[in-house]
């Protein structure tokens, strides 16, 4: 039976065997609610701290500054909700970023609605903020309660300077919080280093189980409660327990730890490899936002003159999974925001792609691929009304 | 590089030799039996569903709770791929919400807000489904685009041409819809319902399981479902801006007489009798109107019947241009029985209609269309 190759490991990733092995015990066996009081319960209960604990290890926090989510949406509106005074939304300033992930971004949007000022840091051609704008607004803006900026960008790959975002922000006295969903893994976190007060993850980017996300919340900082329920999690956060949820994310936290670094090398090898190969091969593509930091596993790239919905699809039925700026509810892709804040316009957004390699990507994957998108992308070049146009206009 | 390697892309290519078939599926009952009807025949089906206008675009058309149950909704969206998981074959949804408001929905109220009564379908017909659908289509490898249209294509033998023609299903035919196909566009579609009742159509939704066999059909507009196109051209003309959209101005006699006041001539369509806001002793109807002074001229039925209109854009179908006088018959609106007229070039896009009995009602912004017993000679906007 043939296999997909699959390039769309920041849309999600395969859990782990180790993974759904740690979380097996915990549907029917040590099945418990980690709130109750009797020996079953605290099994659960054990099993949740030390996932508590792993997770924690993986960003350099202490345990008791973690709460697990349902995911990194809830995490980002937990964070973002959880800092803006509900009694004073008129006197409140928000500020984050144009290149923010639609759950940071429509959270934003949903307080504009009720009257917080929200200030929007851009971004420059290779999807990096500028620092020094920040110090600006944080002056300008003398009632801001949080900054949010992302650690690394869902699209791009790119990295942003949050230690000097948390140094800036820190000297303002303003607290900071980062979507780290895309870095966690990937990139080394240190949240001391990074000054950041308040941290997104999910599990299932990280090849642990989806439904699953964590908060992290630095020790005095007041985050208000988001859901109101029962006592679990400190009554911080109520909600029965995903008790094998957040084992396999412990476990995957872990495992992340483990082989982050080795990972980051092997990956960013095949990705490089793939970059190039792409290039090579197919005439005027070019890598967006190419000279920024980035994730070690990912890259975005332009194919002028080819509709990039019709190169998914095409890809898609080679069996090759990979990804255009996000969809919407229908499925449907949208023209990605993060490709027009920085700076392409609307066509070019269209003919760009991203693929994020991971770590069951093989070598042997990647040459098939170098093979099959300049075939993909000459086949669409051939019959597409915009290519000669665009050229021409290019040259 | 190892010659060996590639394999795994290369065993899931679609076979160069199957005939691959892109069908365009609504979530519908018709579009879904194409694309069980092209499976029978061992074509390899590519689903395709296109996104073409957010529904939450125009928040004051909002009503509270769920999306309702129609076209371009989420739910339809939904019904294909449940229709494409059970026929098991790859399915995807395509986003020509741009080219839609550009070429269908502002031309839409643009139209209404010149007094004029547009057709979108056609529209959607001609430059969405068999543009960039069609190319989308011809993208990811299919050899053609099906739909669900209720009409037939054929390759005239001798003449080499494309023709198009009504559906044998007379009830359900919309050719009256297609006429703006170019030989091109023709000649890389299908419409597999053309030779089929609905009875039958419903019939092989039945027997294939499909599970939207039941499915009630879709009669409004797509992206007005609560069929109240004013309250749209109100709300997308206030949002982009367009002018006249809140010019009142009179309802006359054709003497000239002023019976009353009216909000603007998009409310008003040629013909119309109710809603007219006033009354007098005799049913009156809508005659003209001249978007330019903002006059709704009414009269009497009989002042509604014309003989001769003159139709541009005209897009030649199943035969090219004559040169000489024509007669044939010319169908003036979807439900209107064709009649017998004189068509004549007044230039290579531009004809003039003498019809042989006068006609009621001849609106601006409908389409006429020529008709040769089934085949669609031609078809373009009357003036």
């Amino acid at each position: 039976m043939p296999s997909r190759i699959y390039l769309d490991y920041n849309a999600t990733t395969p859990v782990d065997p180790a993974v759904l092995e740690s979380m097996l015990p915990f549907f029917s066996g040590q099945f418990g609610n980690a709130a109750s009081i009797h020996t079953t319960g605290q099994r659960a209960h054990s099993a949740v701290e030390t996932a508590r604990e792993q997770v924690a290890a993986l960003i350099n926090a202490h345990p008791q500054e973690i709460i697990f989510t349902s995911g990194g949406t809830e995490s980002d509106n937990h964070a973002i909700f959880g800092m803006i005074n509900p009694t004073n939304y008129a006197d409140t300033n928000l500020i984050s970023t144009v290149i923010e992930h639609e759950a940071v971004l429509n959270t934003c949007q949903a307080l504009a609605a009720r009257g917080v000022t929200v200030a929007y840091l851009a971004a420059n051609r290779d999807g990096q903020i500028d620092p020094q704008h920040l110090r600006d607004l944080v002056h300008d803006l003398p009632n801001t309660s949080l900054v949010s900026v992302m650690h690394a960008n869902n699209e791009l790959g790119t990295v942003q300077p949050l230690e000097e975002i948390g140094h800036i922000a820190s000297e303002a006295d303003v607290y900071f919080h980062t979507d780290a969903v895309q870095s966690a893994g990937k990139l080394p976190i240190d949240v001391n280093a990074l000054r950041v007060d308040l941290l997104s993850l999910s599990a299932h980017k990280i090849y642990g189980p989806k439904g699953v996300g964590a908060l992290y919340i630095r020790s005095g900082t007041p985050l208000r409660q988001f859901l109101f329920g029962g006592h679990h999690q400190r009554g911080f956060r109520p909600g029965t327990e995903n008790v094998a949820g957040i084992v396999g994310f412990g476990k995957a936290a872990e495992l992340a730890a483990a082989s982050l670094e080795h990972d980051a090398t092997r990956i960013s090898a095949l990705r490089d490899d793939l970059e190039r190969g792409l290039l090579q091969r197919i005439p005027q593509s070019r890598v967006n936002a190419a000279t920024a930091p980035r994730t070690p596993n990912t890259t975005n790239i332009l194919f002028p003159g080819v509709d990039g919905e019709a190169l998914l699809i095409a890809l898609d039925l080679k069996g090759l999974s990979c990804s255009t700026g996000s969809a919407c509810s229908s499925g449907a892709v949208e023209p990605s925001h993060v490709l027009t804040a920085i700076g392409l316009t609307p066509a070019e957004a269209r003919s760009s792609l991203r693929f994020s390699l991971g770590r069951h990507t093989t070598r042997q994957e990647i040459d098939a691929v170098l093979l099959a998108i300049p075939q993909a992308v000459e086949h669409l070049r051939e019959i597409s009304p915009n290519y000669p146009k665009e050229m021409s206009s290019s040259n | 590089m190892n010659a060996a390697l590639p394999s795994e892309l290369v065993d899931l290519a679609i076979p160069a030799t199957a005939e691959v078939v892109a069908v365009a599926m609504s979530g519908g009952v018709d579009s879904s039996v194409v694309a069980a009807l092209m499976q029978e025949q061992r074509r390899t089906v590519i689903g395709l569903t296109m996104q073409l206008w957010n529904q939450r675009r125009l928040p004051t058309l909002q009503s509270a709770g769920p999306a309702q149950h129609r076209c371009c909704s989420i739910d339809d969206v939904y019904d294909a791929k449940r229709v494409a998981q059970h026929l098991d074959f790859p399915h995807y949804v395509v986003n020509f919400e741009d080219q839609f408001e550009s070429r269908v929905i502002r031309p839409f109220v643009d139209q209404y807000l010149s007094g004029r009564t547009p057709i979108a379908c056609t529209h959607c017909n001609t430059d969405i489904k068999f543009d960039p659908l069609l190319r989308m289509a011809r993208q990811i490898g299919a050899a053609r685009l099906a739909t669900g249209h209720y009409a037939r294509i054929r390759k005239n033998g001798s003449t080499g041409r494309w023709e198009l023609l009504r559906a044998r299903d007379e009830s359900k035919d919309q050719s009256y819809f297609l006429w703006g196909l170019t030989q091109e566009q023709l000649s890389n579609s299908e419409f597999p319902l053309g030779e089929l009742t609905k009875e039958e159509v419903r019939a092989v939704a039945r027997r294939v399981n499909l599970p939207v066999a039941e499915k009630p059909e879709s009669m409004e507009l797509c992206f007005v479902p609560s069929g109240n196109y004013v309250q749209f051209i109100h709300a997308y003309a206030s949002e982009q801006n367009m002018s006249r959209t809140s010019a009142g101005g009179d309802i006359v006699t054709e003497d000239g007489e002023i019976l009353a006041h009216h909000d603007g001539v998009h409310h008003f369509t040629i013909g119309q009798r109710k809603g007219l806001g006033f009354s007098t002793g005799k049913a009156l109807y809508v005659l003209s109107i001249d978007a330019q002074t903002n006059r709704v001229v009414v009269g009497e039925d009989q002042s509604l019947h014309k003989t001769t209109c003159e139709v541009a854009n005209v897009n030649w179908v199943s035969c090219e241009m004559p040169t000489a006088p024509l007669r044939t018959r010319v169908k003036i609106r979807h439900k209107h029985e064709s009649a017998l007229g004189t068509v004549e070039a007044l230039d290579a896009t531009t004809v003039r209609v003498v019809f042989d009995t006068p006609q009621r009602a001849i609106t601006a912004g409908q389409a006429a269309v020529l008709y040769d017993a089934d085949r669609v000679l031609a078809g373009g906007w009357i003036r």
